[in-house]
């Protein structure tokens, strides 16, 4: 069984309005529609809209897990910065990689 | 951390209650680890579909297919879901289980408005489009990716519904603390792989 028991050492956090999610919240909507505005409403040519919308999708993945997912935090954060680094890493290399290889099959 | 003098239990002790066992510290990193494997799994289907896009047969094509509209009022649910999802985790760290609560459920009604919406999507594009899944690669692609994130986000909410379960029995402790941290953190991740999916499919499906 695991031992459940009420906490009372830990400081609560304050009361108020919540500006971080706040903030959170309108500059994930403004990425958003900037990223359409940029994709359908200027007429760039295809790779600058293409890196431009990626780069606005990274920022606001940046902005979720900074602002919204407590990614600094735990006794050692070290320890999932360097798991979430690597599944990046291979991410990108996946990603890239295929797009790269498959690129003189086609 | 070697700068540190102090040990990692007696750090527990002033960090939020979803922290302040070694179980629960231990669990979340390990979530951690799991929501890296995950962006793995994705990577890899982002990298099929993203070959396949232009692989159309006799099917549409994205531009064909794609209407920014209903587009546009998921990632608007979803980013919305993801915002009262941390008003929810606030009012964990506050010890408020009501208001963690009300929050969830909010999340969740959203999370429900969203799937509906990416059903008729579904629904809309292979029914009434004449556009199943066998017709093309890049049919193929597009609905194992968005599936593989729908089915994600249906996991998603009976996840959440079984902590508001726990929640409503037993109040904020360190174990529902910790089950509902991680819950938050999934419903994040999953917003940040749709923010992927938009630009990736959808607005470059548009340009392209």
């Amino acid at each position: 069984m695991i031992k459940e028991y009420k906490n009372t050492a830990v400081k609560p956090e304050p009361k108020g309005f919540p500006w971080k999610q706040v903030v959170g919240l309108f500059l994930s909507l403004a990425l958003t529609f900037l990223a359409l505005w940029v994709a359908l409403g200027l007429s760039l040519p295809v790779p600058i809209t293409l890196t431009v919308i990626v780069g606005l999708a990274i920022i606001q993945a940046l902005i979720q897990l900074f602002m919204f997912m407590h990614f600094t935090e735990g006794t050692d954060p070290s320890h999932q910065m360097m798991g979430i680094a690597f599944g990046l890493f291979v991410a990108f290399a996946m990603v890239a990689g295929t797009l790269w290889i498959m690129a003189f099959m086609l | 951390m070697a700068a540190s003098s102090l040990s990692d239990s007696d750090k527990r002790k002033n960090m939020p209650l979803e922290y302040t066992t070694e179980e629960g510290d231990l669990r979340i990193v390990g979530f951690w680890i799991f929501m890296a494997s995950d962006l793995v799994l994705f990577s890899t289907l982002f990298a099929t579909y993203l070959i396949l896009q232009g692989s159309i047969g006799n099917g549409p094509s994205a531009k064909d297919l794609f209407e920014i509209g209903p587009v546009m009022a998921e990632t608007i649910v979803l980013l919305v879901s993801s915002f009262t999802c941390g008003l929810g985790t606030l009012e964990l760290r506050r010890h408020n289980t009501k208001g963690l609560i009300f929050w969830f459920v909010v999340t969740l009604i959203l999370g429900l408005i969203f799937l509906g919406l990416e059903i008729n999507e579904f629904y809309v594009y292979s029914v009434q489009e004449g556009a199943p899944i066998h017709l093309s690669a890049f049919l193929s692609g597009f609905y194992i990716l968005l599936g593989t994130h729908g089915a994600h986000v249906t996991l998603g909410i009976f996840w959440v519904i079984c902590i508001v379960i726990q929640l409503a029995q037993r109040g904020v402790t360190p174990v529902t603390a910790r089950k509902a941290f991680m819950a938050g953190l999934y419903w994040h991740f999953l917003d940040v792989v749709w923010i992927f999916i938009y630009t990736a499919v959808y607005l470059t499906g548009m340009v392209i």
